[in-house]
């Protein structure tokens, strides 16, 4: 218990330090790297709560595909981020708001389950197996594709048509440019494309 | 006293030997892997390769290693200091921490020999190798050198690609297991028929995409673009000297052994023998293991001795064109054949 008491606080410590980080720091790809190590702190946590599922989903999608388009795009982009920090304080009371609604509405969630257990573990118990009972792989499977098949459904379609709509707003076709097509290349036949001929010596063609 | 002891003390010091034997040879076969790549390539070439150092050149690598531990470290002036010197860290350790959950066996007792016998283990081979990208761009931007950066964003490039088809690849034979635990991955081929059991059989060209992609993700011959001498002189490494090198060096090496474990774990059985019948069961599992990896990383040296290059958009073809629909196809259709035929794996875990 102790121990994981300490890797609690060691992982939480580091998940909020690197959070302040991620703001605080000047150069924007350490902001990303700090970025990373939050996400990871996070998936530490969740694998002390025996969520081990999604701490390593958490771990493949975050931090090995979407945190590296981060990284992408904030040192392939030409910003100049000095300037971008000169609207800090403009900035300071409409980020606070949001914090602080963020704040409210888990304190009322946080009070929610605390005063009236039942009102909101009723709902999500009826469905919910017994934890222990099998692994939290299994477990989600099986919420996911029963209960909540309708709302898994919706989350791929609308993720389908993000795919679809930023590959629509950043294809071009530019005319002009030679591609290779691979079919076209295998389907070539020597006769296609030699011709031999005898040459007589001592004339041309 | 006695019960902190025999509660935190032992249990603390008996992981720590499991780790050092499990670390201790893996860094071992690096050495010497590097020492057989040059050997296999010598051969193909019809060279004689390293043969000066110790008898047969055996010595090579510890020379080599030597040579890197002596020479000075050198760090850019327009570097990112921390960031450089933690990217080669990140690719060695990133190497080494994956090991945890590789089964090498099976105890008398049935328990797999493993160091961390968790529900996910595939998922956790998954992430540690999706986060192997970090420490070669990581190491790209700190460098301050165009060349460095080219070979950095494209290595970054190419593994985001190629984990994609890993990971729809490694589905088809999770329908197949019914779990994400390795063992149970590896008992999965278990069966009467010794080797037709393997998902190397059912599940082919899965198979061979996997260990194209594992090519890819490992950035080895033919997709080692991101170090392409004749363009990027050495791609992402090409600031750094000494030791930091020789972690990068050791990296790749090191991922390049994990790759071939996976692969056996995955499609050639792990630890099981080839056949069921007296020879072969005799000799114990983790030599099976040891020996289906090295037959793996001997295709990784054929490979390199065999193809040239491939070009950058003809990689990415590769990736998206083909692997990727190919191998979201066969999870459909194992997992249609699964249904149809009542294959389903029992309820495990």
């Amino acid at each position: 218990m102790i121990v994981q008491a300490l890797a609690f606080y060691l992982f939480a410590a580091i998940a909020i330090a690197s959070g302040a980080m991620v703001i605080s720091s000047r150069n924007p790809v350490h902001s990303v790297l700090f970025l990373i190590l939050a996400f990871f702190n996070a998936a530490g946590l969740f694998v002390l709560m025996g969520a081990e599922f999604l701490a390593m989903i958490l771990v493949v999608v975050y931090v090995g595909a979407v945190a590296v388009m981060f990284m992408f795009v904030v040192m392939m982009l030409d910003i100049n981020f000095a300037e971008l920090r000169q609207g800090f304080l403009r900035y300071l009371p409409i980020g606070g708001l949001v914090g602080l609604i963020l704040l409210a509405e888990l304190l009322i969630i946080l009070a929610g389950w605390q005063l009236a257990p039942a009102a909101t573990q009723s709902e999500m118990l009826a469905v919910t197996p017994p934890p222990g009972e099998m692994s939290n792989t299994m477990a989600l499977g099986q919420l996911i594709y029963t209960h909540y098949i309708n709302l898994f459904q919706a989350a791929g379609i609308i993720l389908l048509i993000a795919m679809i709509g930023a590959i629509v707003l950043t294809h071009r076709r530019r005319p002009g440019v030679r591609r290779q097509d691979i079919g076209r290349q295998l389907q070539r036949r020597p006769a296609d494309t030699i011709e031999v001929r005898k040459i007589p010596t001592g004339k041309g063609l | 006293m006695v019960e902190f002891w025999s509660v935190w003390i032992w249990p603390t010091v008996w992981i720590v030997i499991k780790i050092v034997a499990i670390v201790l040879p893996l860094l071992l076969a690096v050495a010497y892997l590097t020492f057989a790549e040059r050997k296999v390539i010598a051969a193909m070439h019809r060279r004689k390769g390293p043969n000066v150092v110790g008898p047969f050149g055996l010595l090579q690598p510890m020379a080599d290693g030597l040579k890197l531990f002596l020479k000075e470290t050198v760090i850019p002036t327009g570097a990112n200091r921390a960031v450089f010197v933690i990217a080669p860290m990140i690719t060695f350790i990133l190497a080494l921490v994956a090991w945890a959950v590789i089964p090498f066996g099976q105890m008398s007792d049935g328990t797999p020999m493993v160091l961390a016998d968790i529900n996910v283990g595939i998922l956790y081979l998954f992430a540690i190798s999706s986060l192997g990208v970090y420490g070669i761009i990581m190491a790209g931007w700190a460098s301050n050198s165009k060349y460095a950066f080219l070979g950095g964003i494209r290595s970054a490039a190419q593994m985001v690609s190629y984990e994609v088809s890993i990971g729809f690849v490694i589905i088809t034979v999770l329908l197949c297991v019914g779990s994400l635990n390795l063992s149970r991955i590896v008992e999965a081929q278990a069966g009467p028929w010794g080797l037709f059991h393997w998902f190397a059989f059912p599940l082919m060209p899965m198979a061979v995409i996997f260990f194209v992609s594992g090519l890819a993700e490992t950035n080895r011959h033919p997709f080692d673009l991101p170090e392409a001498e004749a363009e990027l002189v050495s791609g992402y490494n090409v600031e750094y000297s000494a030791m930091a090198f020789a972690l990068f060096f050791l990296g790749e090496y090191a991922n390049m052994i994990l790759m071939s474990a996976m692969t056996s774990v995955l499609f050639l059985g792990g630890w099981l023998p080839p056949f069921n019948i007296a020879p072969f069961t005799w000799i114990p599992g983790p030599i099976w293991f040891i020996l289906k990896i090295a037959a793996c990383l001997f295709v990784f040296l054929w490979v390199r001795a065999t193809l040239p290059r491939y070009r950058y958009d003809q990689l990415m073809r590769l990736g998206w064109k083909v692997f990727l629909p190919v191998s979201l196809a066969a999870v459909v259709i194992v997992a249609g054949a699964l249904i149809t035929f009542g294959w389903m794996p029992a309820r495990a875990g």
